[in-house]
């Protein structure tokens, strides 16, 4: 029999600290739908997505229901897309082919009742193929486009170094996805991120895709968890800091049980195979669900403050070191993320003049989904933006970390100013880009080739 | 008791933790238990105390020969506990034994 203080625990964390399962993503295989034969492509697309999205919203009641925990995304993420787009790619008309594929993908997860489908992709990190150019240019039409559908490009890895081309490719996609979504703040700019070593089992949106390395089928958990990990750092102001990731690590454990356990009942509902958790803590906009605020909790001012950088390393060491131990697989990103319009605190310590883009860059080198949901001014260049884009890959690939640049030229705003994009994906401020540009750097093209980790070969 | 979990163990597939939460009042374990009673749901083990001057009971109850589904009787006493004024979660066991077992 369990204790009280075990069960009344497990009920504070699941109602009062809003502890849930923040999205169960099912990879799809969409190898077999490959053909020249674009409307056969598009029916086995449909059929197949809509077949195993239908499965994984009754597993996910049923699972729901018997544990009482809520699951609050369910998503799906295919093959990228540009794979599918090769046999296409010598045709005139290629880009339109991609975007009828994408608005595919768009009615199946809308009929099967899908928040998110991610796989509008392309791996270019070595170099492009026609069907991964094609598939680029096309990026900004379909994100305006569709609802659902979204894209991630990755364009680096610790093997390949960067690909500077594509960063600049990337800049231009950006500011033309944020033009033609300007009516709602170029808010079609959140659907799309820039990833240097994306990893094939993302559970999270929009950096989902479906690998070449995985199985037919994937079931990937993304779990929650902010309030959890705050509460317990809140009540325990007087402990050391070795002490505090000591508790960290527990809870950590605790709240990925939770993803373990429902993610395996979804899989086994659906008859197929449990992948991994991602020990990503996720923040939300609603207040209390913040990674900034865990920070602030350990003792700093504001997040931003010296300091952050180190308060973050151990946060994520202790959520990763936690959750390993309680899943069998860890998989996608796991770290923090800290999405800046997505997290209540982090949108307060850049109005308050504590955190600045400078900063955040270097917090992403200690946690793992990179910069994310940052607005910048609706006339920052393409140029400029690579250049972010090349700084956050060059973290990455030297640190041997996944990591991506989620960003929002926002049309028309200034910094400083107040975006709200609504929903999940919160408000925020337009941060202040360095002014002195990267153009000429940028411009040489080519590949930053791949540092050197160790003379040991 | 002690054993690596491989897969969704089947042991406990028919064990549910019913918790009853609220302010302390006559009737509570008499109206819970009697819509266990009235579906045939075995109370293998209760405890009650109180913590944060919360009134908890914590029930292990055995579903396999119950005559309702597990959906099903969470809706009756979910019913009832609203009836008393107190507040019922009802949740696998599974749940428990992942969080707080190692």
């Amino acid at each position: 029999m369990y204790s009280p203080e075990e069960i009344v625990e497990t009920y504070e964390m699941l109602s009062l600290q809003h502890l849930n399962i923040r999205t169960i993503t099912v990879g799809i295989n969409l190898l077999d739908c490959l053909d020249r034969d674009l409307d056969k492509v598009k029916s086995r697309i449909y059929s197949k997505v809509v077949d195993t999205a239908l499965k994984l919203s009754k597993a996910v009641k049923e699972v729901e229901a018997k544990y009482g925990v809520e699951i609050v995304n369910r998503r799906v993420a295919v093959t990228p897309i540009a794979i599918l787009l090769e046999p296409f790619a010598g045709e005139k008309k290629v880009a339109k082919i991609g975007l009828g594929l994408a608005e595919v993908l768009d009615k199946a997860s809308e009929d099967a009742g899908i928040d998110y489908i991610g796989g509008y992709s392309a791996l270019v990190h070595k170099g492009f193929t026609s069907g991964d150019l094609k598939l680029i240019e096309s990026i900004p039409e379909v994100l305006s486009s569709t609802k659902r559908v979204c894209s991630c490009v990755n364009i680096a890895s610790t093997r390949t170094g960067i690909n500077v081309d594509a960063a600049l490719k990337m800049g231009e996609v950006i500011k033309k996805t944020a033009e033609l979504t300007a009516e709602s703040k170029g808010v079609g700019c959140a659907k799309l991120v820039t990833f240097a070593n994306a990893p094939e089992d993302n559970p999270f949106m929009p950096g989902a895709f479906h690998g070449l390395g995985e199985p037919e089928v994937s079931v990937n958990v993304g779990i929650s968890g902010p309030a959890v990990i705050k509460a317990i750092v809140e009540k325990n102001q007087d402990l050391d800091l070795r002490q505090l990731a000591d508790l960290v690590k527990r809870a950590a454990f605790k709240v990925t049980r939770v993803g373990e356990l429902l993610g395996r009942e979804v899989a086994k509902l659906m008859g197929v195979q449990f992948s991994t958790v991602d020990l990503s803590l996720a923040p939300t906009p609603k207040q209390g669900e913040s990674i900034a605020n865990i920070l602030e909790a350990m003792g700093l001012e504001r997040c931003g403050a010296p300091g952050t950088t180190a308060a973050l390393m151990l946060l994520t060491d202790a959520v990763k070191k936690g959750g390993s131990m309680a899943t069998t697989f860890v998989g996608g990103l796991s770290g923090a993320f800290i999405p800046v319009s997505e997290d209540v605190g982090m949108v307060e310590a850049v109005k308050a003049g504590a955190l600045d883009l400078e900063k955040l860059e270097a917090m992403t080198a200690v946690c793992s989904a990179g910069l994310d949901m940052i607005a910048v001014a609706g006339d920052t260049t393409a140029e400029s933006i690579a250049g972010i884009i090349l700084d956050e890959t060059a973290i990455c690939v030297a640190n041997d970390k996944p990591g991506g640049v989620r960003i929002i030229p926002v049309p028309q705003a200034k910094a400083g100013e107040s975006v709200e994009f609504g929903g999940l994906l919160g408000s925020t401020v337009v941060m202040e880009v360095n002014r002195f540009k990267p153009d000429r750097f940028i411009k040489r093209g080519g590949q930053i080739p791949s540092p050197i980790h160790s003379f040991r070969g | 008791m002690f054993r690596l979990e491989v897969g969704v163990s089947s042991m406990s597939d028919e064990r549910v933790v019913v918790t009853v939460l609220g302010a302390d009042k006559v009737g509570i374990v008499a109206g819970i238990s009697r819509v266990l009673a009235d579906n045939n749901v075995n109370i293998l083990d209760l405890t009650s105390s109180k913590i944060r001057d919360l009134f908890v009971m914590i029930m292990l109850v055995d579903i396999s020969k119950s005559s309702v589904s597990l959906e099903k009787l969470k809706g009756l006493l979910e019913a009832e506990a609203a009836k008393i004024g107190v507040l019922v979660t009802v949740q696998h066991e599974n749940i428990f034994r992942y969080m707080h077992r190692v």
